[in-house]
């Protein structure tokens, strides 16, 4: 069974359609990067999947459950980090930890082993007292990832994980997102190439509202001819505007 | 518990602001004190502590709903809240886990408001403990005006509208810091309309142990905290579901 499946996946909002009938399917413990340029759906899209925002028409299937029909089996096998790294400033590292297991019904012995686990997982054990406010970007980044992962998702959504981060903590926050690979289904959008071209089973580029094309790193390039991938993104979007 | 886990941050990320604890709780007793010694050196009626400490309880409220709203405006300006919704949390646990926190945080605030009041003169009776039970309805309004306030407008909006424009209308509408009646006319019968000055005026009785008194200002106050509550909930689940 594929994790992900879109049947003419249509969002709208009022004369502006953001998505047009998508359709494409992700498999279990596959990673697929959404990539485009701004405006592209791609947000709208993961808000659609996520049950955030209700599509127009069409739906989607999240190892078989219709985001329209059974949106609580949905919530309860996804997970998201969001854009923003979206944690409580004035909550401890571990507090942050224990309030996503708090939220998703573990208990106290549960939550405890899980946000060990965890902490042990992303290298938080030594912050696990300070508040979650005051650390870096790339910290932040790190412990807003670790949140999504508390619930143990079968379905991963990572909105531009990387963004604004530097050289360093981008490429440690690379390695825990490829640890991920196999274990669950990942969605992540970005707008770094190489960070696509380096993490990605399949990629999907989407320019307004419709999808151009799917494949594997190596399909994207040879499919338009270069062996650059960043090269390759330009020239399909290019020629998807024609 | 989903709710309580919610609720449980919420309380943290309130109480663990410094700014927070000074309005909440430091500002309404420098406000007791200074009026105490004014009170010593020139009497006023409105100012004895039996009528004072009332009004600064309920006054000292205020802040609840400047905290609630910016807490909750800000959770919806980040992705804070954009995360939770994709968990199994309902719109009913959001609502409550906004909501129950902070009333507990009311009612420390008026002990402690009492306590510093029975420090400087008054006395120490079974209404005092009255009075508390009778402020809950009371927080209910002003939390719930956070609600209300957090769900329509931005952090800073909410920062504006509730520091300044909600703790201005309840200073100068409640009738705690001069008699309603010396000024009169319109802004007198607008007073009355508006739930501050019953809640002060409930409160006054109930300390006084004139429990005919408390009506019928109790019905104001209770009307206005279900009617705001009804309101609140509304514009939550409106930009709930608009997000």
């Amino acid at each position: 069974m594929d994790a992900i499946k879109t049947v003419e996946l249509t969002k709208k909002y009022k004369d502006v359609t953001a998505v047009y009938g998508l359709n494409f399917t992700v498999r279990q413990g596959e990673l697929l990067s959404l990539l485009g340029v701004n405006g592209a759906g791609k947000t709208t899209t993961i808000k659609m999947l996520t049950g955030l925002t209700r599509p127009a028409s069409g739906d989607a299937f999240l190892n078989g459950k219709s985001i329209l029909t059974d949106s609580a089996a949905v919530k309860a096998m996804i997970a998201v980090s969001p854009q923003e790294t979206a944690v409580a400033p004035n909550l401890t590292v571990r507090e942050n930890l224990e309030m996503m297991a708090g939220v998703h019904g573990f208990r106290k012995s549960e939550a405890g082993d899980k946000v060990t686990e965890l902490s042990d997982r992303f290298g938080l054990g030594e912050i696990a007292g300070k508040k979650a406010g005051k650390l870096s970007g790339g910290w932040q980044r790190r412990l807003s990832i670790a949140m999504a992962l508390v619930s143990c998702p079968q379905i991963l959504f990572l909105d531009e994980p990387t963004l604004g981060l530097d050289v360093l903590a981008r490429s440690d926050l690379w390695d825990m997102i490829r640890a991920l690979k196999g274990k669950m289904t990942v969605i992540l959008t970005t707008h770094y190439m190489e960070e696509a071209e380096a993490l990605s089973d399949r990629v999907a580029i989407m320019k307004s509202g419709r999808l151009l094309l799917t494949g594997t790193p190596a399909e994207i390039r040879r499919h338009a001819g270069t062996d650059k991938f960043d090269e390759a993104f330009v020239r399909i979007v290019k020629e998807g505007a024609q | 518990m989903k709710v309580f886990a919610f609720s449980r941050r919420n309380d943290l990320e309130i109480l663990r602001d410094p700014l927070n604890l000074f309005f909440g709780v430091g500002f309404p007793i420098v406000l007791l004190l200074l009026l105490t010694v004014i009170q010593r050196n020139v009497p006023v009626a409105l100012f004895e502590i039996e009528h004072l400490a009332p009004g600064i309880v309920v006054f000292g409220l205020s802040f609840m709903t400047l905290f609630s709203a910016t807490l909750i405006a800000k959770d919806r300006g980040s992705s804070f809240l954009q995360r939770l919704y994709t968990t199994p949390l309902t719109a009913g646990d959001f609502i409550l886990g906004y909501l129950l926190p902070i009333l507990p945080i009311c009612i420390a605030q008026s002990v402690i408001c009492f306590a510093m009041a029975a420090l400087l003169g008054l006395p120490v009776t079974i209404h005092i403990l009255t009075s508390v039970l009778f402020i809950i309805p009371v927080s209910l309004l002003f939390v719930s005006l956070g609600l209300l306030c957090g769900s329509i407008f931005t952090d800073k909006q909410a920062g504006g509208i509730c520091g300044a424009l909600l703790t201005n209308l309840t200073a100068w509408l409640s009738g705690i810091w001069f008699d309603l009646r010396l000024v009169g006319g319109a802004f007198q019968k607008i007073a009355n309309l508006l739930p501050f000055v019953h809640a002060v005026e409930m409160e006054r009785a109930v300390l006084q142990g004139d429990y005919a008194g408390v009506f019928p200002h109790i019905w104001w106050v209770m009307g206005y905290a279900a009617a705001v509550t009804a309101i609140a909930v509304f514009a939550f689940l409106r930009q709930m579901k608009r997000q």
